[in-house]
């Protein structure tokens, strides 16, 4: 065992990959959670991301077409859950489960020409100036434009449900749908528009993973990280800046794990692997004593005429 | 404009036909797939769904659709129990994982001796070893309230990593020349599910249909399956009425546990043989589309058990005959429930010719 290999500033920096798909999912689903809508789908939203941004990046030889391919791709399929739960009423735990196995299947089918390909490299972006702090600067602005996308995507929603009508509204139909139905708010549209949101968002954090930070194609690659970005929301009580400090933390763990495999720690390598589901057990458990903060029409259906 | 009218109560009438409403667009929704991957598409159904029962190698298929039918039927009868009263079991693949991980690790210390009561023996360790990794949930969902849709789901995870550690580790064979993977049940007498291995009957079988009955005696029958009944419907009357929802959650998900945990034993003793990294074939996921597709009724479960396993079956064939790469099957599976809870919404509303919303 060598633990002297694990180099802090290049751990840090891999965190902050390991952690912005994560903040990507659960940013997204943050959104569709608050306009009271459980889309348990969020990781076959993001698997099919991650292969359509893949396929498309390749053939185009743009990884940016790529990712807006992966958000496209993640908003058609929610569209599906869209459907399912706001026209046709169906069951949201179901139908999201239903979306999860889904995309499986999907990506399997449309990955199994992309397996061992290479995609285009996808360019750093470091900020002039900024990037040239020691420590600082190759931890936080020395990576790729993404990762800078996810955190303004994170400072936009947290500024639009606070201070924005339209987020007053969102937020109004995820507490109390006959209220803001009563009120003239059109309460299905909103919640599809949330819900497009949150696949668009899920599609881009799968492609982070199959274009940046993998990167290739390999059946079921985001092995669960969807499942914790919807633990995630229920971590940071529905609060964004609160799934920005848990997607640091999860991607902490995977991150350090992963160091400590290769660093060649006794413990066995499965072990290790089971840290990141383990510790969401734990977190889930510790923050479900406080369910306040859930929207209070989470889950529920809105049928106008009932 | 369309208009949707909810119903005062469910339609008996669509509760029957949707299933079959949803195997026939899937079946149309898949041939349009099947087309787009450049196979006939009629070939392609008939592949699936009909050489499986009445071909030529009939024959030989058809013990199949027992073998994979089984575990589905075993670990969905579980599931609907907690379906119809809201408790989320999603997690049976792990407990289906660590069912076989406990009940073969039973098996494997008797080995070599020869004994009658070591099978039974494996069977409770399955159960008991499904029925524990389905408490962990339980308790932390009657304790602090935790969600107990995540935490099973995070828990299939764990099991497969410990599924890995055991076949490297624990149970490798010693005698295995290195490679991963436990010794071979079948080839352990005392240690063996099949009864006529044939006809594809093992005692996973028997236990899938006696699950069945039991279930179909406990929904109509009994204080408890009303008690479930009532809480999936209505649970502020069941409230009113006394039902301890506490109580609901260990029982609904200890149970589903302890059917995934067996249905993992019997596989891994029977058909599949061994512990092995990747012995589980998602049959814990597929269940969740065979108990809905069976309306969480305990005989829809076994029809659409056995429907699920043909297109295991007819999948295969496919795959080897046609070409289809096994991940249109799975896609096939999905689209099924997708199309289940589509056409669900005949059974509760009314689809009414009506003039443009106001609101």
């Amino acid at each position: 065992m060598d633990l002297s290999s694990i180099n802090p500033i290049l751990l840090l920096a891999s965190l902050i990959v390991a952690a912005t798909p994560l903040l990507l999912a659960a940013i997204g689903e943050l959104v569709v959670e608050k306009a009271g809508v459980l889309n348990l789908g969020v990781e076959g939203m993001m698997i099919t991301g991650a292969i359509c941004g893949f396929a498309i990046a390749v053939n185009t030889g743009s990884p940016v077409v790529g990712l807006i391919a992966a958000a496209g791709g993640g908003a058609v399929l929610s569209l599906l859950f869209a459907l399912l739960t706001q026209f046709a009423m169906a069951n949201q735990v179901a139908s999201g489960l239903s979306l999860t196995l889904f995309g499986l299947g999907l990506s399997a089918l449309i990955g199994q020409d992309y397996q061992g390909v290479k995609p285009p490299a996808f360019p750093k972006g470091d900020i002039p100036v900024l990037s040239d702090i020691p420590v600082l600067g190759p931890i936080l602005f020395s990576q790729d434009f993404v990762v800078y996308l996810a955190f303004f995507l994170t400072l936009g929603v947290w500024v639009m449900l606070k201070y924005s009508r339209a987020g007053l509204i969102l937020r109004a139909v995820g507490e109390n749908h006959d209220a803001a139905h009563a009120l003239g708010y059109k309460v299905v549209r909103i919640r599809v528009l949330a819900i497009l949101f949150g696949g668009a968002c899920a599609g881009l954090g799968g492609a982070y993973i199959s274009l940046i930070r993998v990167p290739q194609w390999t059946e079921g690659m985001t092995a669960g990280i969807g499942w914790i970005a919807l633990a995630l929301v229920v971590f940071a009580s529905w609060k964004p800046w609160r799934v920005l400090l848990g997607a640091c933390l999860f991607g902490g763990v995977s991150v350090l794990q992963l160091n400590l495999q290769a660093a060649g720690v006794a413990i066995p390598v499965e072990y290790l692997a089971m840290s990141p589901y383990l510790i969401t057990i734990i977190v889930l458990v510790i923050m479900s004593a406080d369910r306040s903060r859930a929207p209070a029409s989470l889950g529920k259906g809105f049928h106008a005429g009932s | 404009m369309l208009k949707l009218e909810k119903r005062p109560q469910p339609s008996q009438f669509w509760t029957y036909l949707t299933p079959l409403l949803a195997v026939a667009l899937t079946m149309i929704a898949g041939g349009v797939l099947f087309a787009f991957l450049g196979k006939d598409p009629i070939v392609a159904i008939k592949t699936i769904f009909w050489d499986p029962l009445f071909s030529e190698f009939a024959f030989y298929y058809r013990p199949q659709l027992l073998v994979k039918g089984a575990p589905l039927v075993l670990i969905a009868i579980g599931l609907s129990l907690g379906f119809r009263a809201g408790i989320w079991n999603i997690g049976a693949e792990g407990q289906y994982i660590i069912g076989a991980i406990t009940g073969a690790g039973v098996g494997l210390a008797f080995y070599p001796m020869e004994a009658w009561y070591i099978f039974p023996l494996m069977v409770i360790a399955g159960a008991l070893g499904g029925w524990a990794w389905s408490m962990i949930p339980a308790l932390l969902k009657v304790k602090f309230g935790t969600n107990e849709i995540l935490v099973s789901l995070m828990l299939v995870y764990v099991a497969e990593q410990l599924l890995a550690s055991m076949s490297l580790g624990l149970l490798k064979n010693p005698e295995g020349f290195g490679f991963p993977g436990s010794r071979n049940l079948n080839d352990y007498a005392s240690a063996n599910s099949w009864i006529h291995q044939n006809a594809g009957m093992h005692w996973g079988v028997v236990a899938a249909f006696i699950a069945v009955i039991f279930a179909y005696v406990l929904l109509n029958r009994h204080m408890l399956g009303f008690q479930i009944r009532l809480t999936g419907e209505a649970p502020r009357a069941a409230r009113f009425a006394g039902v301890n929802p506490n109580r609901l959650i260990l029982i609904c998900l200890g149970t589903s546990g302890a059917l995934a945990g067996m249905a993992g034993l019997f596989e891994v003793s029977g058909p599949s043989g061994q512990i092995s990294i990747d012995f589980n074939a998602g049959y814990g996921f597929t269940a969740i589309i065979v108990a809905f597709l069976g309306r969480l009724n305990p005989i829809g479960i076994l029809l659409a058990g056995a429907l699920m396993a043909l297109t295991y079956i007819g999948g295969d064939i496919a795959q080897s005959k046609l070409g289809l790469p096994s991940a249109a099957i799975q896609l096939f599976q999905g689209m099924l429930l997708f199309f289940l809870l589509a056409v669900d919404m005949l059974t509760n509303f009314r689809i009414r010719l009506g003039q443009k919303e106001v609101a």
